[in-house]
C-alpha cells in the first residue's frame, strides 16, 4: 500500500523482537498485514521495556495506596503529598543496556530521561540519586565503564543544574557483561498543579516541543528488551545522545507554559519516542490521535516515517494545549529557543493514524496498541532455599582489626568520594546532608521541611533468597530514611533482572516482588512509581537480581535531623536491636574469606518497624547526637564509618559471651542502628527502650583519636580513613594491581 | 544595593545567587534576560552567575559573552560599576574582555564539586573589605573548567598590580598550586579599577548557616558596605 517499503517477512518480524505468535496476534488485531511503519510501531509498544508484558501480572501485587499517595504507578512519575500544599514527584529508571554500550551517553541520557519524567508532571527537579553496579574491578572494561558512567551522570546533571545528592556503587563479577545504571529524580510541585498524560477534548492540537528529531536511538527500547551477545558493540548507534542544555531550556519553558495555564496534557518522549507518547496520551484519554509527520521538526534530511516514529532523540515533549493559549505557549518556547510545531490533533475515532507525504503510513487501534499487548504469566521456578550458615563454622583467619581494614578498604565498602565529587551536589543551596550519609536530606524551599532520599538493595541477598532480599531492600531504604530522622513515605522500584524466559530468573523476579510487597505492606511504604529492566544478561549469564529501591521520606523540621558523624568525645555509644551474628551472605564472608554462602539474614518486618519507630522518636526528642543504620559489614564497619566521618575515636566493650567476636562485629543482622548520646540522656533512652520493648546495648564511649577494641592494638582513625578513601582513586588511576 | 542577576540560556545558579543576595541584603535582585539591551535603572551591582550558558558547547562563556546584555554590562563596568562574576560568570567575563586570561579544563580533567580553602589576597577592594588580607576562607567549587591561564605578560601584570583576589590554599594558608592547575593558584582576579571580580568558587553557596559554612557571606556584606558608603 505504501511505495518503497520493505516487505514484511518472518525474518523482519524477528529482527523487531516480536515472537511469531505476537506478530500473529497483531495481524489478527488489525485484520491485515501491517505496513513497515506499523510493524515498527507495534515492536516499540509491545517490547518488554514498554509493555511490561512479563512483569505486569506480578506488579499488580505491590501495594500502591496510602492516604498521602496522590498518584501511583502508571504515570510519568509517582506523586506524594508532603503537606503544606506541596507534593513530591519522583521515579527511578534504568539505563543499563545503553550505558554498557556507550557509558557516557548511556548514563547521561538515563539522567535526562528521568528528569524529564519528573518535570513533565509539573515538578521542578530538586535532587537526583543513582544506583550503579559494575563488574569485577579486575575485568578489563570495568575501569572505563566506571569512568564513563560517572562522567555521564555528572555531565548531564551538573549542566542541567540539579544536585546529585546520593546513591550507591557496587562491584560484582556478575555485572561484567551488563552493568546497571539506575537513575532517580525527585521534584517538587504544588499539590493541586500536577500535570498528567491523559488527553481530553476532540480536535485539539497535538504540539511537539523541544529538540529536533534525528536518527539516534532508533530501536533503543527494543535493544533494552534483548540479551547481549558477543557483538553488543554493534548496537552503539541505538544509544541516544544527550543534550543537557536543551533539557534545561525544555524544563524552564515547560514549567513556564504550565504556570500560564496552557497545558491540558503532557507526555515526554522517552522510550519509543513519538510512538509511545502519542499512543499513551490518546489511549489514556479514550481519544484517537492523528499525526502529520511532515510537520515534525527534523535535524536530518529524508527521514522516513518509520525512523521518525521510532527515533529516541532526547529532550522532546508532546502536549495537548488549550487552543486559546496556543500563541502564548509558542511565544514562550520561541523565547527559550526551542522548536514548537503542531504535529497532529486529537480525534474521536480511537485510531492512531500517521500521515506522511500524503500517504497513510499507519492506521491502528490506539487502545489495543497499549492495552492488548501480550501479557505473559511466564513459568517460574521457586528459588531453592540455602542452608543457614552456622557462625561457629566460619573461621576468622585474621584479627578483628585486620578484617575491619580489609572491609572498609574493599571496592564495595570504600568511600565513593571519587564518584560524588564529580557530581554537583550543592547547587540550589538546599543540600542539608551531602553524599556519604545514610540518606541525603534536601531542604524544601526555605524550610523547615525537608525531604530525605536514598537508594538501596543488597543483590547478593536477593540472589541467595529473592523473597528475603526483596524485603531487605525495602527495609534498608526505610531504615536509612529513619536514621536521618525522616518519616518514610513511599518508594520507587527499579527491578533489574536477567532473562524472564528462563524459569529460575522469573522465579527470582516473582519472589523479589513478593518480598518487596510484603515489606511495603508492613512498613506502610507504598510503591508509587517504578521501572522493570529484564534481559540483563550476556551470553546466557544473568546479573545478580537487583531490585533497587528508591525511598523518600519527610522531615517536618530539618533542625531535628540526624547525621552519622560522632559529635564530641565522651558520649555514649548504643546499639539498637539484636545481634545474633548472622554471617551468611555477609560482606565479611565475601571480602575476608572470598565466600558467598548460606541464607541471607532474615528480615523481621515488625521488629524493623518497632526499632525504627523508636530511633525516630529519640531523634525527634533530641536525645541522640549521631545515628547510623547498620548494613553491609555490620556493627564494626558502621562504627568505623561514624569515627572516620568525625576523626573522633571510641573505646569499645568486649563482645558478649556465646557469640564469636567476628560474628558479633561483622554479622549482618537486620533492624539495627547505632546511636550516640550524652551520658545525661542515657536514663531517658533506657526507659524509653524498655517501654517500647526495644533492645538497647551499651557498646562504649566516644573519645580519643583511635578505635580501641578489647584484645586488639588500638588503631588510629586517621589510618582507617586513609584506607577507606584510597581504594577508588588508586583503582581509577590505574595504580592498583587488582 | 540594587543588584541585577544576568540570565543566559543554560545558566543554572541564578536562583542560588538571587536567594543569597536576598538573604544577606534583604533586597530582591532583578533577573535580567540576555537579550535585554539595558540594565534596570539604578543597578549598582551586576552579577554574572554560574551554570552552563549555551551548554558550554563552543567554549565556556564564549556565546554568552556576545549577548546583547553584555554591551550594557561593559558600559556599567566602564563607568566603574561593580560586577561580580562567579564560575561560568568568570568565564563569560574573561570571554567578554572584562577580565584578562581564560579558564581551561581542570588539570585532572574532571569536574570537581567540593569544599576548598582559598586565601584572601587583599582586603582593600569592594568585594573583600569584610575579610582580612591573608585570612583563609572555606568555599565550595563546582566546575570542570576552572584552570586559570594567562600569558606571561598578563600574569606578571596581575601580580605586579596586586590584582589577584583569591588563591587556592591549604587550611593553614599555604598556597596550593595543584588544585585545578590554575597558574599561581589563582581562584579569583580583579580588574584594574577593582570594580570587576571574577572567581571560580561559589560564595553564594556558603551563606546560609542551615546549609553549611558561611564564609561566603562576608563577600556580599563587603559589597553592601561598599555600596552604602558610596
Amino acid at each position: 500500500m505504501i511505495p518503497n517499503e520493505p516487505k514484511i517477512t518472518p525474518e523482519l518480524v524477528a529482527e523487531h523482537g516480536l515472537k511469531p505468535d505476537e506478530y500473529e496476534r497483531f495481524r489478527k488485531l488489525i485484520g491485515r498485514e501491517p505496513s513497515f511503519t506499523e510493524l515498527g510501531i507495534v515492536s516499540a509498544m509491545w517490547n518488554e521495556h514498554c509493555s511490561y508484558k512479563s512483569s505486569k501480572v506480578h506488579l499488580r501485587g505491590l501495594p500502591t495506596k496510602a492516604p498521602w499517595v496522590i498518584q501511583g504507578p502508571g504515570e510519568n512519575a509517582g506523586v506524594i503529598d508532603i503537606g503544606d500544599g506541596l507534593a513530591c514527584v519522583f521515579k527511578m529508571e534504568s539505563h543499563n543496556h545503553p550505558s554498557f554500550i556507550e557509558p557516557y551517553q548511556g548514563a547521561a541520557t538515563g539522567v535526562g530521561g528521568i528528569l524529564r519524567d519528573v518535570f513533565t508532571m509539573g515538578a521542578r527537579p530538586i535532587a537526583c540519586l543513582n544506583a550503579l553496579r559494575f563488574g569485577d574491578p579486575k575485568h578489563p572494561r570495568t575501569r572505563s565503564l566506571v569512568s564513563g558512567v560517572v562522567a555521564g551522570i555528572g555531565g548531564y546533571g551538573n549542566s542541567f543544574g540539579v544536585p546529585t545528592v546520593g546513591g550507591s556503587v557496587g562491584f560484582h563479577p556478575r555485572y561484567d557483561g551488563n552493568i546497571l545504571v539506575n537513575a532517580m529524580a525527585v521534584g517538587l510541585a504544588e499539590k493541586d498543579k500536577i500535570f498528567y498524560a491523559k488527553a481530553t477534548g476532540v480536535g485539539r492540537p497535538v504540539v511537539y516541543l523541544g529538540s529536533k528529531t534525528g536518527r539516534d536511538g532508533i530501536h533503543g527500547a527494543t535493544m533494552a528488551s534483548a540479551e547481549f551477545g558477543e557483538n553488543s558493540d554493534e548496537k552503539r548507534p541505538t544509544v541516544q545522545v544527550g543534550d543537557p542544555f536543551a533539557e534545561k531550556l525544555l524544563l524552564e519553558a515547560s514549567l513556564e507554559i504550565m504556570a500560564k495555564g496552557c497545558v491540558i496534557a503532557i507526555q515526554d518522549m522517552g522510550a519509543a519516542g513519538l510512538t509511545c507518547s502519542a499512543v499513551e496520551m490518546g489511549a489514556k484519554g479514550d481519544l484517537g490521535v492523528t499525526l502529520d509527520l511532515d510537520s515534525v521538526p527534523t535535524r536530518e534530511a529524508a527521514m522516513t516515517a518509520y525512523e521518525m516514529m521510532l527515533s529516541e532523540s532526547q529532550e522532546r515533549m508532546l502536549m495537548v494545549l488549550k487552543p486559546e493559549k496556543e500563541k502564548e505557549a509558542e511565544e514562550i518556547f520561541k523565547k527559550w529557543g526551542l522548536d514548537f510545531a503542531i504535529v497532529g490533533k486529537t480525534t474521536d475515532t480511537s485510531r492512531f493514524i500517521v500521515r506522511y507525504h500524503g500517504d497513510v503510513m499507519a492506521d491502528l487501534p490506539i487502545k489495543e496498541l497499549g492495552d492488548q499487548a501480550p501479557e505473559y504469566n511466564r513459568p517460574y521456578a521457586e528459588p531453592k532455599k540455602l542452608p543457614v550458615l552456622d557462625p561457629q563454622s566460619v573461621p576468622c583467619p585474621v584479627s578483628i582489626v585486620e578484617a575491619l581494614q580489609k572491609l572498609i578498604g574493599s571496592p564495595d565498602l570504600c568511600s565513593k568520594r571519587w564518584v560524588w565529587e564529580q557530581y554537583d551536589h550543592i547547587i540550589l543551596n538546599n543540600t542539608i546532608q551531602r553524599p556519604g550519609g545514610d540518606a541525603a536530606v534536601v531542604r524544601v524551599e526555605d524550610g523547615p521541611k525537608a525531604l530525605a532520599m536514598t537508594t538501596d538493595v543488597t543483590p547478593r541477598y536477593c540472589e541467595a533468597d529473592p523473597f528475603e532480599g526483596g524485603k531487605q531492600a525495602v527495609a534498608e531504604a526505610w531504615r536509612n530514611l529513619t536514621a536521618v530522622g525522616a518519616r518514610p513515605l513511599a518508594i520507587t522500584d527499579n527491578l533489574n533482572f536477567g532473562n524472564p524466559e528462563r524459569p529460575e530468573i522469573m522465579g527470582q523476579f516473582v519472589y523479589c516482588v513478593r518480598g518487596i510487597a510484603e515489606a511495603c505492606k508492613v512498613l506502610d511504604f507504598p510503591v508509587v512509581s517504578g521501572n522493570v529492566s529484564l534481559y540483563n544478561e550476556t551470553n546466557g549469564r544473568g546479573i545478580l537480581p537487583t531490585p533497587t529501591i528508591g525511598g523518600v521520606g519527610v522531615l517536618d523540621d530539618l533542625s531535628k535531623s540526624a547525621t552519622l558523624v560522632f559529635k564530641s568525645e565522651g558520649e555514649e555509644i548504643l546499639l539498637v536491636g539484636d545481634t545474633k551474628g548472622w554471617l551468611g551472605q555477609s560482606s565479611f564472608l565475601a571480602t575476608v574469606l572470598g565466600r558467598e554462602e548460606g541464607a541471607p539474614p532474615p528480615v523481621d518486618l515488625a521488629l524493623e518497624k518497632k526499632n525504627g519507630d523508636f530511633v525516630r522518636s529519640l531523634i525527634g526528642q533530641g536525645l541522640t547526637t549521631a545515628v547510623h543504620d547498620l548494613s553491609d559489614g555490620g556493627l564494626l564497619v558502621a562504627l568505623a564509618e561514624m569515627a572516620m566521618a568525625s576523626g573522633i575515636g571510641a573505646v569499645l566493650k568486649a563482645s558478649p559471651a556465646g557469640i564469636s567476636p567476628h560474628a558479633y562485629w561483622f554479622g549482618e543482622d537486620q533492624a539495627r542502628y547505632l546511636i550516640t548520646m550524652k551520658s545525661a540522656d542515657l536514663p531517658k533512652a533506657v526507659a524509653a527502650a524498655s517501654k517500647a520493648g526495644v533492645l538497647l546495648r551499651h557498646l562504649g564511649t566516644t573519645g580519643g583519636r583511635q578505635l580501641t577494641l578489647p584484645g586488639c592494638d588500638p588503631i588510629l582513625v586517621s589510618s582507617l580513613h586513609k584506607l577507606h578513601e584510597s581504594w577508588l582513586p588508586s583503582y581509577m588511576a590505574g595504580e592498583l594491581a587488582v | 544595593m540594587k543588584a541585577a542577576v544576568l540570565v543566559f540560556p543554560g545558566i543554572n545558579r541564578e536562583r542560588d545567587m538571587a536567594r543569597s543576595l536576598q538573604l544577606v541584603s534583604g533586597k530582591e535582585a532583578a533577573m535580567v534576560w540576555h537579550t535585554d539591551r539595558e540594565l534596570p535603572k539604578g543597578t549598582d551591582l551586576v552579577v554574572i552567575p554560574g551554570g552552563f550558558s549555551y551548554g558550554d558547547y563552543l567554549r565556556c562563556g564564549a556565546i554568552a559573552a556576545r549577548s546583547p546584555v553584555m554591551e550594557a554590562v561593559r558600559k556599567h563596568a566602564d563607568k566603574g560599576g561593580l560586577v561580580l562574576a562567579v564560575c561560568n560568570g568568570f568565564q563569560i567575563a574573561c570571554e567578554a574582555g572584562l577580565l584578562p586570561g581564560v579558564l581551561m579544563r581542570n588539570a585532572r580533567m574532571k569536574f570537581m564539586c567540593k569544599e576548598v580553602h582559598m586565601r584572601v589576597e587583599r582586603s582593600d577592594t569592594p568585594f573583600t573589605r569584610r575579610y582580612n588580607a591573608g585570612s583563609v576562607i572555606r568555599v565550595p567549587v563546582a566546575h570542570g573548567e576552572g584552570n586559570y591561564v594567562a600569558d606571561a605578560e598578563t600574569l606578571a601584570r596581575l601580580e605586579g598590580e596586586n590584582l589577584v583576589a583569591f588563591r587556592y590554599a591549604s587550611a593553614d594558608g599555604v598556597v596550593d598550586p595543584h588544585f585545578n592547575g590554575s597558574m599561581n593558584a589563582i581562584a579569583g582576579i580583579l580588574s584594574e579599577k577593582l570594580n570587576v571580580l571574577g572567581l571560580m568558587p561559589h560564595p553564594e553557596n556558603h551563606v546560609d548557616p542551615i546549609v553549611g559554612p558561611t564564609d561566603g557571606r562576608r563577600l556580599f556584606e563587603s559589597l553592601i558596605e561598599t555600596l552604602e558608603a558610596a
